[in-house]
């Protein structure tokens, strides 16, 4: 039974770090109906950002802060220069438009910082701590609480700032909100920099435990696609509960059915991605859309 | 009399179709104007085209200076447009509804600012903690106006307000209104489809005809023309 609370654990832990990347996939997608497929590679940048700012001397919460920063300007930044100027085209336009972003920025890491592996330094201690007899890890206990944090906090201000009930409107009425005066445009480009932000702490998080590598948020992304499919991909509750339970049901899956270890969780993540959008298409927490014709 | 609202020659197309062929007029602070006319004669053209719904030329001045083409700048200006299927955002709840009304304003959104609001409309009290979404048709039109109202407009554009709702429901919302003007001072324009009723809330009219001003006047004056009791009043 320890062993099986103490996977349930490093579960949340991965879990947290694919909820933080699945929210803020599912950011972008509601106020912009489009899958943001750069946001694994825009963390990554940040994730050796906060290592160049701790490579000259700072401590790593100072580093993490700053990187929070530099990544929400940056969020603005890419949305303003490269997202604006197809903000009106189909689709599948923008899409692509995130598919060349993806690209771009992996190619700026490895120009920038090479594509070696590097050791992040991680916040939290690796010992464990004992709790009626199971022996947790300090650092998955950490992870989870960041991620939460964030979570909580964003929950927070979307719900009870003026900013954040903007940002609401915005994606649910764009036309009906700049007739209150809203600025749509800027809104969008203020999820771009949150997403971001939100991207930079699953990458900072995740860094200390699998190295730090031009592709390191790859897997990642495609986990955290997994969890915003299951939780139901307009829902941001949704995507929270959707990363924690897929964190914790492929570290079981891991840990209990043997064949399902290293690589093959990869496999696993698709299959549940597969699975849901077969069974419940909206989701667990989704809206199913209704579009009369 | 210095004019709040001055359109000029204004025109305004979707795409190759022209909505709007050249409409000039004006509306003084505090007055309730009614704007009447067939449909696609270009009454709800020519509320977006003053909110900047809709692209649009001519001259428009609104308090003694242009109007700017974007709508989130329209409003800024205190320009409230409340357009036909009412705007209001069905899954936030009638609270957030009205704290977005006033978002323009610093500070708005207050505790007074609500109550002074639900003195308009004391049936939103009851529901504000509802998803709009959930609310009948005349409490949504009621939500629509209340919204607007929060932003503290100098002027008030409204498009069908009688659409769709029982007429003791639309009663009661042209009364609001009425009272909404002279309490607050508030300058409305009001597009209508039953022009008896438009006619009979209204201090002044135009009536649009293919997009242009055919005849304009005071209400008490053109319901008793004849051109346009025949057109327009059925009688």
């Amino acid at each position: 039974m320890a062993e099986f609370w103490q996977q349930v654990v490093a579960g949340l832990a991965s879990g947290g770090i694919y909820a933080s990347l699945a929210l803020a996939v599912v950011l972008i997608y509601r106020s912009t109906g489009v899958i943001n497929f750069a946001q694994g590679e825009m963390a990554t940048f940040a994730t050796y950002l906060a290592l160049t700012f701790i490579n000259h001397g700072l401590s790593f919460w100072p580093a993490f802060w700053l990187t929070l920063l530099c990544a929400f300007a940056g969020g603005v930044a890419v949305e303003r220069v490269v997202i604006r100027p197809v903000e009106n085209r189909p689709v599948l336009t923008v899409v692509i438009v995130t598919i060349g972003l993806l690209i771009l920025v992996n190619g700026l890491t490895n120009w920038i910082w090479g594509g070696a592996v590097r050791k992040f330094p991680s916040p939290f201690s690796t010992r464990p701590i004992h709790v009626a007899g199971v022996a947790f890890s300090i650092q998955d206990i950490g992870i989870i609480g960041v991620c939460l944090a964030a979570v909580v906090v964003l929950g927070l201000f979307f719900r009870f700032t003026k900013l954040g009930l903007a940002l609401r409107a915005a994606a649910l009425n764009p036309d009906a909100s700049r007739l209150v005066g809203v600025r749509v445009s800027w809104m969008l480009a203020l999820g771009w920099g949150l997403a971001a932000a939100l991207g930079a702490i699953s990458g900072m998080m995740v860094a200390p435990v699998v190295f730090l590598d031009p592709n390191m948020m790859q897997g990642i992304l495609l986990y955290a696609l997994a969890a915003a499919v299951l939780g139901g991909i307009d829902s941001p509750l949704g995507a929270v509960v959707g990363g924690l339970t897929l964190g914790v049901l492929l570290n079981l899956l891991g840990t209990y059915v043997s064949t399902l270890g290293g690589e093959m969780r990869l496999v696993a993540g698709l299959a549940v991605i597969l699975a849901v959008l077969i069974v419940r298409p909206a989701g667990l927490l989704g809206k199913t859309a209704v579009r009369r014709v | 009399m210095s004019a709040l609202l001055e359109l000029r020659e204004v025109e305004a197309s979707y795409g190759p179709v022209k909505a709007l062929r050249g409409v000039s007029l004006e509306v003084a602070e505090g007055e309730i104007v009614a704007v009447l006319g067939a449909n696609g004669a270009g009454k709800t053209t020519t509320l977006r085209a003053v909110s900047g719904t809709v692209r649009r030329a001519g001259e428009l001045r609104f308090a003694g200076a242009p109007l700017p083409r974007s709508p989130e700048a329209v409003a800024r200006r205190g320009v409230a447009h409340v357009p036909e299927g009412r705007g209001t955002f069905a899954e936030l709840s009638v609270r957030d509804n009205l704290r977005l009304g006033a978002y323009t304003r610093r500070g708005g959104g207050s505790r007074d600012d609500l109550r002074r609001v639900y003195g308009f409309f004391p049936r939103l009290e009851e529901r504000s903690d509802q998803q709009a979404g959930t609310l009948s048709g005349g409490e949504q039109q009621m939500l629509a106006l209340a919204r607007a109202l929060m932003a503290r407009p100098r002027l008030l554009l409204l498009d069908e307000p009688s659409l769709g709702l029982a007429p003791l429901v639309v009663t009661e919302i042209f009364a609001t209104l009425a009272r909404m003007n002279a309490d607050e001072g508030v300058t409305i324009v009001v597009v209508e489809q039953n022009a008896n009723l438009a006619l009979s809330s209204s201090a002044r009219a135009y009536v649009l005809e293919v997009g242009r001003v055919a005849v304009s006047g005071p209400s008490d004056e053109l319901r008793k023309a004849e051109s346009v009791r025949r057109s327009y009043l059925g009688y």
